[in-house]
């Protein structure tokens, strides 16, 4: 019997999860930061003097400042997502427009922003930005933490357009000739067939994008935001230049990042998985 | 003009196809009448898949004529949309939906296009599952089916939208030999009530059975055509010849 080649289609085959990732974080890396603090905070706590605090006893006390910074680490991070997502899904869908002119501006867009480092965006908002907006008669002011959300969003908006076009087209076209010859228009096929197949595609790397930038917001320190990096500096100042604090306090921000982005990451692997087999 | 059903159903004229520079359809023609059932085979890489997907454009044309009901198919402000509700397709890979269970699969043309009634598309869509013995598989995923089921799936998909014509292009050919024909009979029933279908198709006894023509291409022309019986015992190209001789 004589069998035409069978067309494999990319929705059969089960996308790889990458098991060995070099930057994926194990639980073992949260356990060994949080020995590397105990550990590099003993020889600083024997030598601590009357003069001075140990160091345990400043760590607890600017904790809660720390904390602070650390949160509206989170709330930038949070806050850029949600609007690099909205854009960057109406600049996918850009690209796979009909219309050529629609296109390519997004495609231009797309790749003019997922090719410039991250700090050079978040300069270009602060500085291109002004400090409030008049709508009419209405004052919006500006302050420098939004404009950094606006900057870190740019970045995230080039990477969601990538990842809601490479989803997209990743769909076997089997399933747009179907939709269409049962005389679906193409936003009916766009919306009831396409994207919702491609939502469980593009979950795991639009959360490994969110974990990049919430590592990233870190970068808003360099433009004056108070975010944590920026306290975890003057907290070191108002030490009076400790050095024996640098490190505990740096490991504390770094274990912070670590806790908060690993469950993510988990997730992440986790979807990626459970995507692979049930498709 | 209004079609009649003393004309052709489908009518293709000399129809000439490229994709960029090649020439895949070189002057193709055949008409199918009203409950004709018509099946095309030929070597792969042929045509027979760019000709039939031609027909409910998906695939445009450079040269010729194909009237759909006397609608032109080859017309630039040609209505895809009312084409395609008059022509059902099913293809090798079935391609059902794998987001939507075997009767929301049915029922979403029906209700998307036709913007029927809920509670009539779901009797219609419960009816039809029936059609293709497919009773009790209503709310089970794509991935839950055989390839044999998932086919009848879509051919049940099709018949929702309550097409003129019906398209098949080597519906069994990805199929498992076992399953082949529960998807064979369901074709057979469809073409006992007097669909009218275009059948491209690897499967010769079945072709016998069920076709009211043959048509043989080879490099984008139809070589031969005849009634099966003519076509399967008395073919006179030496192409038809090879290629029977080969997959009989
Ligand atoms: N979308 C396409 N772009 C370019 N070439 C194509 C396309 N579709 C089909 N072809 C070519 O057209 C020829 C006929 O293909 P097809 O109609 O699928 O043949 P068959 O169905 O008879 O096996 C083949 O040479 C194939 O490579
Ligand atoms: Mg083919």
């Amino acid at each position: 019997m004589n069998k035409t080649n069978p067309k494999i289609m990319p929705v059969m085959m089960a996308p790889r999860a990458r098991a060995t990732d070099p930057i994926r974080l194990k639980a073992w890396h949260g356990a060994a930061l949080a020995a590397f603090v105990v550990l590099v905070s003993i020889p600083a706590f024997a030598q601590a003097d009357g003069a001075r605090d140990s160091v345990f006893t400043a760590l607890a006390r600017w904790m809660p400042l720390l904390l602070k910074g650390f949160i509206f680490n989170v709330v930038i991070s949070i806050s850029a997502m949600a609007i690099g997502t909205l854009a960057g899904a109406a600049l996918g869908l850009g690209q796979i427009s009909l219309s050529s002119w629609v296109r390519k501006t997004s495609w231009f867009v797309t790749q003019f922003f997922r090719n410039a480092p991250w700090l050079v965006l978040l300069f270009f908002a602060m500085f291109l930005l002004p400090f409030e907006l008049r709508i009419g008669g209405i004052i919006i002011p500006l302050p420098d933490y939004l404009k950094a959300i606006i900057g870190l969003s740019l970045p995230v908006m080039a990477n969601v357009s990538e990842i809601v076009r490479g989803a997209v087209v990743s769909l076997p076209s089997g399933q747009w000739e179907a939709a269409e010859s049962l005389a679906f228009t193409r936003t009916q096929v766009l919306w009831r067939i396409i994207l919702p197949q491609c939502v469980k595609r593009m979950l795991p790397p639009w959360m490994n994008l969110y974990s990049i930038l919430t590592m990233a917001t870190v970068l808003a320190s360099i433009v004056g935001v108070s975010e944590v990096m920026t306290l975890t500096g003057q907290v070191l100042a108002a030490e009076g230049g400790r050095t024996d604090l640098l490190l505990p306090i740096y490991s504390t921000v770094l274990l912070m990042f670590f806790i908060y982005c690993y469950p993510i990451a988990r997730l992440t692997l986790r979807l990626e998985k459970k995507f692979a087999v049930k498709t | 003009m209004t079609w009649t059903d003393d004309q052709p159903m489908v009518s293709v004229k000399d129809v000439r196809k490229s994709f960029g520079a090649l020439e895949v359809l070189k002057g193709v023609s055949l008409d199918v009448m009203k409950g004709e059932v018509i099946c095309i085979i030929g070597p792969s890489g042929s045509g027979k898949s760019t000709l039939i997907r031609c027909i409910n454009a998906l695939n445009d044309i450079q040269g010729g004529s194909i009237l759909v009901e006397g609608q032109e198919v080859n017309d630039p402000d040609l209505d895809k949309l009312e084409l395609r509700k008059k022509v059902g397709m099913v293809f090798q890979q079935y391609n059902l939906f794998p987001h939507k269970t075997a009767l929301e699969n049915i029922m979403m043309a029906p209700l998307l296009v036709l913007k029927d009634d809920k509670a009539a598309v779901e009797k219609l869509a419960r009816r039809l599952i029936k059609k293709v013995r497919l009773e009790g598989k209503e709310d089970s995923y794509p991935g839950e089916l055989s390839g044999g089921q998932q086919q009848r799936v879509a051919i049940a998909r099709s018949l929702a939208m309550n097409p003129d014509v019906m398209l098949f292009d080597e519906v069994t050919a990805a199929l498992d030999p076992e399953t082949v024909n529960e998807v064979l009979t369901t074709i057979k029933d469809l073409a006992k009530d007097g669909m009218t279908c275009i059948l491209v198709t690897h499967e010769m006894g079945f072709a016998r059975e069920v076709a009211d023509h043959i048509y043989f291409t080879d490099r984008g022309v139809i070589v031969e055509h005849g009634a099966p019986d003519v076509f399967f015992d008395a073919a006179k190209d030496p192409r038809t010849v090879e290629f029977l001789g080969q997959i009989l």
